[in-house]
Formats: C-alpha cells, structure tokens, sequence
C-alpha cells in the first residue's frame, strides 16, 4: 500500500470503527433483550466487567445508554417521563433517562436495552448506590456494591505495601469472592478462573494502549479530540473491557495516533490554543459546544473525564496473570481510587497536564446533574490559579437537561474566553 | 502537651435554671452564630475535631481529649463560600465552610464521609483552604459484606492514630473505653428523651426536643449528659394538656437541618413523635459494649445496631420499610417527608417514601426545605390543611 493510501486507511480510523464497535456492541444488547436474557448492569467507573463476563452476563452501562439519549436530542423525552413518575428535577438526569428507559421496558433510541439479572457498582459515586437501588425496587434485582475506600486526604496516596492500602486490598478482595459468589448464584455459571484471566489479559492490553493514546496527544498538534474523539474512545474502552476486539481496538487506536503525531497530523488544520476539560461533556448540545472552542482554534488536549470515565484505565495498571484475584483487587483499588482522585483531589493532576500537554487554558465545567465531578472545581479553579499562570474558563450547563443549557450564553463566554488567551499570547509576545 | 479534660463547663448557662430557662438558653447557644462553646473550648488550650453530617464515632475524639464538633451547616450568609462552589447544590455545604473562612469556628481536623456526592468532596475543599489535616473516613458502603466490620475497625485505627497527632496524645483501648461508657449513657439518655417524644408528646414540643439533642453537637458529652439528666424528669413532670393534634413522622433532616422556626411551626399543628433530625447524634440503637476491642465494637455497632438514612446502603434495611416501622413503632398517622433543596439523597428516596406512603394508606406532606429559609407562612397553612383534612376524614 502506498504512504498515501495508507494514510487514508489510518487516519480516522479508531472514530470510524469505534462507531461500529459500539453499534454492534448494543445490537448483541437488543438480541440479549429479545431473548429475555439478564444483563449486569455496571457503572464505567469500576465496572468489572472482565470478570462478569466469566458468567456470560450481557453488559449494560446505563449512564452509557442515558448520555446517548441526549446525544441524540431526545433525553427531554426521558427526562419528563421519570420526572412524571416522581423524580425531581434536581437530581441527575442520567438516573432519571434511565428510569424512563425500564418504565418504557427497555425501548431506547439505539434500540432494546435488556433488564438487569444483577447490579455492581462501587462507591466510585455515591449516585450509583442510590441508582442501584431503583433497580431492587422495580425488579427485585440482586445488587452489590463493591466498596473501594478512597484516597483519604489530598497528598494522600497509599499504594501497595503501605498498612492502609493493605487494609483496604483484603476488603476489596474479600468482596470480590463474595461477588463471584453472588454471580455463580444468579447466573448458573461456575466461575472460572482461565476465563477471568483471559479477559484480564485483554485488560491489560486495552489499558496500555489507553495510557499510549493519551501520551500521544502531548504531541503538537494534537492528534485528536479530547472531548470529541475522546468521547468515542471512552465508549469502546468501556462496552468492550476485557475483550479481544476492544483489545485490538486500542492497539490499532495507538497505532493511529503515533502516525499521526509522527507525521505531524492535527485534529485541527491550525491549531492555535491547547486546552484540557474538566467535568463531563455538554450532551445535549455535544457538537455545537466543541465548536465553540474549535471555531477560534482551540483543541482540547486532555481532560480529567478521559481519566475518571475510563474507570481508571489512563494508568495502563497490567493485571498479574498469575495472581488474578488478588490482582484483581489491587487493580481495583489503584484505578478507582485514581478516577476518584481525578475529580476530588485533581489540582495537582491539573498542574501535571497544564506542563505536560503545553495547555494554554483550563476549561471547567461543572454540570447539575453531577455532584460527584462538579461540588468542588469552583474552588479547584481557584487553587489553580493561585499556583500557577494559565488562563481559566468557568461554564456551568448539564449533561443531560437542556433546560439549564443556554447556547447563547456559553457562546459569549467562550468568546471572552478567546479574546482572553489572545490578549495573553500578544502580552507574551512583547514580553 | 495535656489535654483539658470533661470538666470544663463550655455552657454553664443552662445550670440553676427551671426547665423553660434551660430549653431558652440551648435555643439561644444553637442561633449564636458565634459558636461560644467552640471559642470557649480553645480559650482553655483544647483543640476541635469538626465533623460533617451525618454520623462520626466521636468516642474516638473524644477519648483523645479533642471536642468533637458536628458541622451541619448554620443559617448564615455564605459571604467568603460562595465563591468556593458552583450553583446546584445543597446550602449546607456552603455554610458549614462559612463557619470555618469566617473565623466562627476554628478546628484542628476535618473530617468528612462519602455520605453522598456533594458532601465527598468537602475534605478536598477545606484541605484547599486550610492547613489543619482535612480527610474523608470511609465508612463502608457494602455494609452486607461480612467483611465490612473489620474494615471498618482498621479504618478506625487509622482515624486514631490521625487524632492522635492532631492532639499530641496516645489514645489507648482503655481511653476508648471510658469514652464509649460517656457516649453509652448519652445514647440512653436520648433515647428517654424520644420515648417521651412518643408517649406523652404534648410535654415536649418537636423543637424543645430539637434544642436539646442539638446542642450535643456543641460541648462536651459529659456535660449533655448532666444537661439531660437534669431536664427529663422535669418534663416528665411537666404540667401540660393533652391536645386533639394528629400524630406524625417527621423525615428529611438527616443532613441539612430545617430552620428552628419550620420545626417549630411543624409543632405547632401536630405531635412529631419521631423523626430522623440530626439521626447522627442517635445512630448507633444500643450500648456499645465496653469489654473486648473498642474499635472493633464500635465499628460493629454502627453496622449491626443503628438506625437508618438515605445515605446508608443496607439490604437489611430498605429505608421505606424502615420508614414504615418508625410510623408504627410511633403509632402515627402521617408522615411529613421532606428533604433539603438539591440533596440528592433525600430526593431520590422521596419517591420510595411516597409510593410506599400510597400503598400503605398512609397521609404524607411532602415539602422541601432550606437552612436559610425564613417565611413559613405558605407551607403552614398546607400543613393544616393536610392535617385538618385527616382530622375530618
């Protein structure tokens, strides 16, 4: 193959392909859903899904399925309905489209959604406990809630050998036998351990290709779109963890974007600002709210979502295969306890990405719908900006409820925002 | 250096005086917004553990000669917290940091527990904003596992031995133990308290019981106790009338805490026989036993011996069947179920409380509240209407 045609082939393709990993990925859903089949329902932070999938669960995520309602533009629809049903308008919208999605049996805009036979979350987010429990409410669902003590103070950090993180490994691992033990009982499936090793095996593959993809993008310009083309990553780095095909699709996915950072290839034609997201994405308006940063020639180049909603994977953490429980247990607790870190203790990680990626700015935006992420970046911004020069953005909108998104109005802070890092960039220049 | 020790009165202004001076005196010590017992408490050399809602094991602190302090929050302007937080999220928060940038309250440790999304993030937030130690305590969240225990008893360990540096004294077990023997007989003396609530509900009124169980956040527990000791046979003994008023449950003030003044217009139209206000200070159901390993029988008793909230996961305590039983236990009628604006943990049970109140053909009011909240007029009178509508029914 000619370099040109190469390129062609390259060049795009970890979106394209990833739109139908995840096309087909819910496809098997609908067919589980049609054959009555119960599925695990599992949350992106923690999901454990190379180990449920010993026991042959279909996997659901249904924050996936509820911030596609609004990708789609019909989450209002969702939203109405569970809000009809009781819930309020002032919790979060992913709980609420989800709730709309089981009192409609499943029916979703990408299809049939199937019903849980069981429920895992961790404590990554306390909303998830809560959201479990609608689920034993309206079915009977067994759930378990895999506890996973988090970083107890900022600076904080235990790792293994340290007493505390001990501690808290042998209540992981308890949990873990006490979760297999749930699963055999639900599922009729005899727990394997060869499968569960296989599946870590390709964990292990698709977290080091994650941890390559993110370091690629420190390149100038970026490879791709943090916020954009990152989203599509995360959606294939959960629906398809510990399998072969999302495996292949990280290593590819790298692959793609060494080229691209060897030959120079941006996601935009003139990159002019570097900027790195905090928070979760504006759903309901996803397109229009990049363009508002790409117009101008922004790119974002990093974001702590990529971190926390890829439930750990950035660390590249490798799974030892010969000790896949207690490994298992230790994967658990470093990369939840990172994803937590990226959001409750994240000035330091925020400080590491504005230098490594060369950002020129810090966008935060914080969402109603989600507590977890946004309670402290208002103060996060602040400590920021005390250690360290770089330009800020503060916009508050949602990630589901277009009710609470103004476009006019994020359009004229962005603006500013701009006109800002413009102003910045000639003061430097005459120094 | 030594610690003070119980002896020290941080509220001497309840002693001497008949049962209406006393309720007066802790109404007034709860609306100080200069938080005297605080103040009172450094001016001797002491130093103040402030935890956030909704239960901490205060024995721990208090064994190592530290105040245990319960920030819930205040009805005061958040001048200087604002900034620090975005929009969407529940009053407490913004206040219970007030109180500390302001310089109301002045603490030597923070510690905050993942009792929901908002509140998790506090520890990052004041560690921002101060130099003291700032830190989450994991309470477990599997509290099925058979594990949880002796999680929970090393997680305690680690607390200790943080305490242990923020007060510059060893705590030992046999510390631990005169603590939990204090904290033993505070939980004896509100239960009383709560069992006069149930049985002759017209001697106490929803907020005079508020006030006294309130101001155990505030001081010492010795000094609770003796405070408790004094007033219960006083109310006992009260002369008062029994009244034609509906009988009710309050639920919703687990975390933020409704205005006094909300809890006392509730009082004035019904009997609150139970409720779940301030349920921290009451988590724990029965003596904690002093033989054996304290920790260990401390962290076992908040799994295996304690109430319930919205922020407790815990298959053997699904919170509308636990709602019911309080209802039965208190021979209500009704339930008010409220929960504070934005608190996504009481919004979210609001609606297993509703239909289970539907179900059960059981009255409800439902309301939403704020800790800043000044004008109940309007909630008021759809209070009477609702109870004056089971009264006719």
């Amino acid at each position: 193959m000619s370099s040109s045609g190469f390129a062609e082939t390259i060049v795009g393709r970890g979106n394209r392909e990833g739109a139908d990993l995840f096309r087909e990925w819910f496809e098997e859903l609908g067919r589980a859903a049609a054959e009555e089949r119960g599925a695990a329902y599992v949350f992106v932070m923690g999901s454990l899904a190379e180990l449920l999938r010993t026991f042959d669960f279909p996997i659901v995520f249904p924050e996936i399925n509820s911030l596609q309602t609004a990708v789609r533009r019909v989450a209002h629809e969702y939203l109405d309905e569970a809000e009809d049903y009781g819930y309020s308008p002032d919790i979060c919208g992913y709980v609420k489209a989800d709730v709309a999605v089981q009192l409609r049996r499943g029916d979703h805009p990408m299809g049939r959604v199937p019903r849980p036979a069981i429920a895992v979350n961790t404590n990554a987010c306390n909303t998830y406990i809560k959201w479990a429990e609608i689920w034993e409410r309206m079915y009977g669902t067994p759930t378990f809630t895999l506890d996973v003590p988090g970083t107890r103070e900022a600076g904080g950090q235990t790792w293994p050998g340290d007493p505390s993180f001990e501690n808290d490994r042998k209540y992981v691992a308890a949990q873990l036998l006490e979760l297999i033990e749930l699963c055999e009982k639900v599922s009729g499936v005899e727990f394997d351990i060869d499968r569960l090793r296989e599946n870590m095996r390709y964990a292990n593959r698709m977290s080091l290709g994650w941890q390559r993809v993110l370091e690629l993008n420190r390149s100038r310009p970026a490879a791709f779109n943090a916020l954009t083309d990152g989203t599509i990553y995360l959606g294939v780095a959960n629906a398809l963890r510990g399998t072969e095909q999302g495996a292949r699709y990280f290593d590819e996915l790298a692959e793609e974007m060494e080229y691209k950072a060897s030959a120079g290839l941006g996601t935009l034609s003139e990159e002019l600002y570097r900027l790195i997201f905090v928070g979760v994405p504006c759903y309901p308006l996803f397109r229009r709210f990049n363009e508002m940063f790409t117009e101008p020639g922004g790119t974002f180049v990093n974001s702590t979502y990529l971190w926390f909603a890829s439930g750990g994977s950035n660390l590249g953490f490798q799974y030892d295969l010969e000790h896949p429980l207690d490994s298992l247990a230790e994967g658990l607790l470093v990369s939840v306890r990172d994803a937590m870190d990226s959001m409750f203790f994240q000035t330091r990680i925020l400080s590491d990405m504005v230098s490594d990626y060369e950002a020129d700015g810090v966008v935060y935006h914080p969402i109603k719908s989600c507590r977890t992420v946004s309670t402290g970046l208002a103060d996060s911004r602040r400590d920021l900006m005390e250690s360290r020069d770089v330009a800020t953005l503060f916009i508050e909108s949602d990630m589901m409820d277009r009710r609470v998104v103004s476009e006019a109005q994020l359009k004229n802070r962005v603006d500013a925002f701009f006109e800002g890092l413009a102003s910045r960039r000639q003061r430097a220049a005459i120094g | 250096m030594n610690p003070p020790t119980g002896g020290i009165d941080l509220f001497p202004e309840w002693r001497g005086k008949p049962l209406d001076g006393v309720l007066y005196e802790c109404r007034e010590l709860l609306e100080d917004e200069e938080y005297p017992t605080v103040s009172r408490w450094r001016q001797t050399g002491g130093r103040v553990l402030g935890h956030f809602q909704v239960y901490f094991p205060e024995e721990i602190a208090h064994a190592a000669g530290l105040l245990p302090y319960k920030v819930r929050g205040a009805p005061v302007d958040a001048v200087h917290a604002d900034s620090r937080f975005g929009s969407y999220l529940c009053s407490i928060l913004k206040t219970s940091l007030e109180i500390a940038l302001s310089g109301r309250v002045e603490l030597d440790m923070f510690v905050t527990h993942p009792i929901c999304d908002a509140a998790r993030n506090l520890a990052a937030i004041f560690g921002r904003n101060f130099d003291y130690p700032c830190q989450i305590l994991y309470l477990p969240q599997n509290a099925n596992s058979p594990h949880a225990a002796a999680y929970l008893r090393d997680e305690y360990d680690r607390l200790r031995r943080k305490i242990e540096e923020v007060a510059g004294v060893r705590v030992s077990d046999d510390d631990l133990r005169d603590s939990l023997a204090v904290y033993n007989e505070n939980r004896r003396l509100l239960r009383d308290l709560y069992a006069i609530k149930r049985e002759t509900p017209w001697t106490i009124s929803a907020d005079e019981a508020y006030v006294l169980v309130a101001v155990g956040g505030m001081i010492r527990r010795e000094e609770h106790n003796a405070l408790l000791r004094a007033v219960l046979p006083e109310i006992v003994d009260r002369p008062a009338r029994r009244q034609d008023k509906i009988r009710v449950v309050y639920e919703g003030g687990f975390c933020e805490q409704p205005p006094l003044d909300l809890i006392r217009s509730i009082g004035r139209s019904c009997y609150v026989v139970d409720d779940d206000l301030l349920i921290g200070l009451r988590w724990i159901l029965e003596d904690v036993p002093t033989a054996g390993d304290p920790l260990l029988n401390l962290a076992t008793a908040y799994l295996e011996s304690s109430s319930y909230s919205p922020v407790q996961h815990d298959l053997r305590k699904p919170k509308e069947k636990m709602l019911l039983e309080r209802i039965r236990d208190s021979d209500a009628k009704a339930a008010i179920i409220t929960a504070a604006k934005m608190c996504e943990p009481g919004l979210e049970e609001q609606v297993a409380y509703i239909q289970t109140m539907e179900r059960e053909d059981i009255p409800y009011f439902v309301s939403e509240f704020e800790e800043n909240m000044t004008g109940f007029d309007g909630l008021e009178i759809q209070l009477e209407t609702f109870l004056e509508n089971i009264l006719f029914d």
